[in-house]
């Protein structure tokens, strides 16, 4: 007889007052639980919200400039140009040697006052050379012309913010000063097209993001012409060719770890490599590409040997069965069919290169650069490094230009994975 | 000609005679009888390539070895006898003879410079011609070497897939080349460095201040310490602290609870977080959260000593920079659970919260441990966020409203501003690079070990 049998189990009781309450418990937890995740996930979108709002908000006026109406009175100025000097050769000589920075300055305390002259940028004044130059005839008599405040009366046009800054008995006074210029018909905004075709400069309201731009596309043109071709054969060599053996592991285990490296370290081999060995010119935009292909490249294999790898065999199969060579092979099927996942990866690799600026103030590329690069050898800086060096300027009149520059890579990149994705969404196949 | 033109010349050429080695293999072929071994398109390539290879290898090496010749050519002629002597000067004076000969300068600032311009002018028209001649010739004699050899019997296909399959090769030794050169280079500077400095020093020492280092001796001022534990608390403490929970809770709520169109919305969003530029950040982190963080702190918390560049402030935003990359890998890992231990305990009665406290993120464990650690090496590798954000003092303090300075931070200090190469301070620039090197390397090796034993126990 089995007497140790073991005893029936009273069934439980989920009715009870303790139960009910463990239960509640429980379904507290899990909902406690499910708002924590919620949580995090709109703490981590809200971040990215405030991150755009506040860009876009303090760079929305980096995109326009304010300008104010000065008369100039050329024939009664102490400016000695003569319209037949600007016609001949020595237009450039004769421009330069005059003194135009001081007509416009006194042409400005004549209009406005003994503090006219800190009402137009320091700057304003190459605006009216230019045109004289255009159209010399305007030395005869008298021109009004739409300068670039400075950024003192610029500031005067945000009226009070309420800010501590605005309290300031000066920043009142400018901001009085504005609305009365406002009410006169004197000053005007607008859309700034300087801020997109010109260059670097010291004065905020004469900068413009062409040339880091222009450098950025010099130095992504490098970039993609070398990081592609190598990356994307790699990517083959390793699908394809590669017998496996330790030469293939090093070259996968070297290409994976480089994928790792941090970027600045890119910066010193570029630094050690392409400046001190091979002495190619320093900040120019054919190191910067160098620098950034290698870094590129290990993104443009991985995507690659994916996109390669997703090809069936039996598409190889029958290339081979039919006949074909292996590069017949690869270049009639199975690149074609993986070129859409290269090109993805190679969009996602360059957006990368794009925002990146560590390894580019390493090889110098954080030059004051005036002027828009002519050459891959010229001084050149790139878009995110010419934020870094505007962000780092003591003149408050750069905290919107930082933030519109800021809005334009933003929007570069935001076109680049907006373009790998319709790339990947059109042209993804399943097998 | 610039070399320029001339790749372009010659790769014409190569055109050219991809075309006509193609009409001449089908002009060969009888009607009749056997076909050709390869297809015309492999002849045309076979002399494309035997056209143009040797030519292009020719003229990068030219393009190397020309400038040399030229300017030796021009110190070898009568007028570079007035040049002075020191080493700067003179480099000055030819640079701008040079450029005034090419025409990219017009007007010359040095009497000197206009005295070498015929010779250089001379120089440079005379390497130019036997570049172009030899260039062409090589050309010509290689194209026409394998345009003589086409015949329909000729192996070209097999020839041309051998010249492929070393190109792969080489394309692919370019990796190990660029792992090597970052090695060599790091290793040979920061041997030079420690031929200076102590490594002991360098490594134990708690002093850092690089700056006063090169008026007086170098010792006692490269103690690495204070960026170690700056580099510490920014990206393996503070941004840790903001990344794992953040993440986490983010990817499984994305994955266990969110419906199918939140997920597929809010994945995205959160990827962009890792898409943004860090200078972006770091500007952010500079311009608005800094502020903000030292306000709170003297006003609420009456930290006083609060910095305007606190370790917080950079260490918060680059947390929120890492959090998609946590959450993905956990992401990862949760869904590498078999489903039968979720069936298993779901069945049991367990909560859903329950189920992915107790099974799901013990399973994954591992695989999200192998996730943070490559978090980590992300976080202490990454430069804008801290340069633009963290201060540049080295201390030693754990308090977080304080400011530290980091590795990346230093290296680019050292490495901007005033730049001769051989002073202890561009070197320590370089030691710094090879500890942060082997660190993200030791640190990536020991997360993918982790992640791949994780995947295999549950293959």
């Amino acid at each position: 007889m089995a007497t140790n049998a073991p005893s029936p189990r009273q069934p439980t009781d989920w009715n009870t007052d303790a139960m009910q309450r463990r239960i509640k418990a429980r379904y507290r937890a899990e909902k406690r639980f499910r708002f924590y995740g919620l949580f995090a996930v709109v703490l981590s979108a809200g971040f990215l919200a405030f991150l755009l709002v506040t860009m876009i908000s303090s760079g929305a006026r980096g995109f326009t400039q304010t300008e104010l109406e000065v008369p100039i009175n050329f024939a009664a100025s102490d400016l000695f140009l003569d319209p037949a000097q600007l016609a001949g050769d020595n237009a450039d000589a004769a421009l330069s040697a005059a003194d135009i920075e001081g007509v416009v300055r006194s042409a400005a305390i004549e209009a406005y006052g003994e503090d006219g002259g800190d009402l137009i940028s320091n700057g304003s004044w190459i605006r009216v050379r230019d045109a004289i130059a255009a159209d010399p005839q305007l030395l005869t008599g008298t021109e009004t012309f739409w300068l670039q405040a400075s950024t003192e009366l610029d500031f005067g046009s945000r009226g009070d913010t309420g800010t501590r800054r605005a309290q300031l008995p000066e920043r009142q006074a400018m901001i009085s000063r504005w609305n009365r210029l406002e009410e006169a018909g004197q000053v005007r905004r607008g859309f700034s097209w300087t801020f997109l075709t010109a260059s670097d400069s010291s004065d905020p309201t004469l900068v413009g993001i062409w040339g880091a731009l222009k450098g950025s596309l010099l130095t992504m043109a490098v970039t993609l012409l070398l990081a592609f071709p190598i990356g994307v054969l790699t990517a083959v060599y390793l699908e394809e060719y590669a017998p496996q053996n330790r030469w293939t592991d090093i070259i996968e285990v070297s290409i994976n770890n480089l994928a790792a490296v941090p970027s600045i370290i890119f910066g010193l081999l570029g630094l050690a490599v392409f400046i001190n060995t091979f002495q190619l010119p320093r900040s120019a935009a054919i190191v910067g590409g160098l620098t950034l292909a290698l870094m590129t490249m290990p993104v443009i294999v991985i995507a690659g040997r994916n996109a390669i790898k997703s090809v069936p065999p039996s598409i190889r199969d029958a290339a081979l069965g039919i006949g074909a060579s292996r590069v017949q092979v690869l270049a009639h099927h199975v690149l074609p069919l993986s070129l859409p996942g290269i090109l993805t990866g190679t969009i996602i690799g360059m957006s990368r290169a794009l925002g990146e600026t560590a390894p580019l103030l390493l090889i110098g590329m954080r030059a004051f650069v005036a002027t828009p690069p002519g050459g891959l050898t010229d001084p050149a800086t790139a878009l995110p490094v010419q934020i870094f060096l505007w962000s780092d300027e003591l003149d408050p009149g750069f905290v919107e230009k930082t933030s519109a520059a800021i809005i334009v890579l933003l929007v570069a990149l935001l076109a680049m994975n907006g373009i790998a994705i319709w790339l990947r969404n059109k042209y993804e196949q399943r097998w | 000609m610039s070399a320029f033109a001339l790749f372009f010349l010659v790769a014409g050429l190569a055109i050219i005679g991809w075309v006509s080695a193609r009409m001449r293999v089908l002009r060969m072929q009888p009607v009749a009888g056997p076909r050709a071994h390869s297809l015309p398109g492999y002849h045309g390539w076979y002399v494309a390539l035997w056209l143009a290879i040797p030519a292009l290898l020719f003229l990068i090496v030219w393009s190397v070895v020309s400038p040399g010749l030229i300017e030796q050519s021009v110190l070898a002629s009568p007028a570079a006898n007035a040049l002075p002597d020191a080493r700067i000067e003179r480099e000055a004076i030819l640079n701008e003879a040079r450029a005034l000969a090419d025409g990219s300068l017009q007007a010359a600032f040095n009497e000197e410079a206009r005295a070498l311009v015929p010779a250089f002018e001379q120089a440079i028209g005379f390497y130019g011609m036997i570049g172009i001649v030899a260039t062409l010739i090589l050309a010509f004699a290689g194209g026409a070497f394998a345009f003589l050899r086409i015949r329909p019997d000729f192996r070209a296909r097999n020839r041309v897939e051998r010249v492929v399959m070393w190109v792969l090769l080489l394309a692919s030794l370019i990796a190990i080349l660029t792992t090597v050169g970052i090695v060599a280079s790091l290793l040979f500077e920061t041997i030079r460095f420690f031929g200076r400095v102590s490594i002991v020093e360098f490594v134990f020492g708690t002093h850092w201040s690089p700056q006063s280092a090169s008026a007086g001796g170098d010792e006692g001022s490269f103690g690495a310490i204070p960026l170690f534990w700056g580099t510490v608390l920014i990206g393996a403490i503070i941004a840790m602290i903001v990344a794992i929970p953040l993440g986490l809770l983010s990817a499984i709520y994305l994955t266990q609870y969110a419906k199918p169109r939140v997920r597929s919305v809010m994945k995205p969003v959160l990827e962009i977080l890792a898409g943004v530029p860090t200078v972006v950040y770091g500007y952010f982190a500079a311009l608005t959260v800094a502020p903000a963080v030292r306000d709170f702190a003297v006003n609420v918390l009456g930290v006083s000593s609060a910095s305007s560049e606190s370790a917080i402030a950079a260490g918060v935003v680059m947390g929120v920079m890492i959090i998609p990359f946590v959450s993905s890998m956990a992401d990862d890992s949760i869904a590498a659970v078999p489903g039968a231990m979720r069936d298993g305990s779901l069945a049991m009665g367990a909560t859903n919260s329950e189920t992915i406290k107790r099974v799901l993120v013990p399973a994954a464990l591992p695989g999200i441990v192998g996730g943070v650690l490559l978090a980590v090496s992300r976080a202490i590798g990454e430069t804008m966020i801290v340069v633009m954000a963290a201060g540049l003092a080295a201390n030693l303090t754990a308090n977080p409203f304080e400011s530290v300075t980091t590795v990346t931070v230093q290296i680019v200090q050292l490495l901007t501003g005033d730049q001769e190469f051989d002073s202890s301070k561009t070197l320590a620039a370089f030691a710094l690079g090879l500890v942060l090197f082997v660190v993200t390397l030791l640190l990536n090796i020991v997360a993918l070990g982790v992640v791949k034993r994780f995947r295999e126990a549950y293959e």
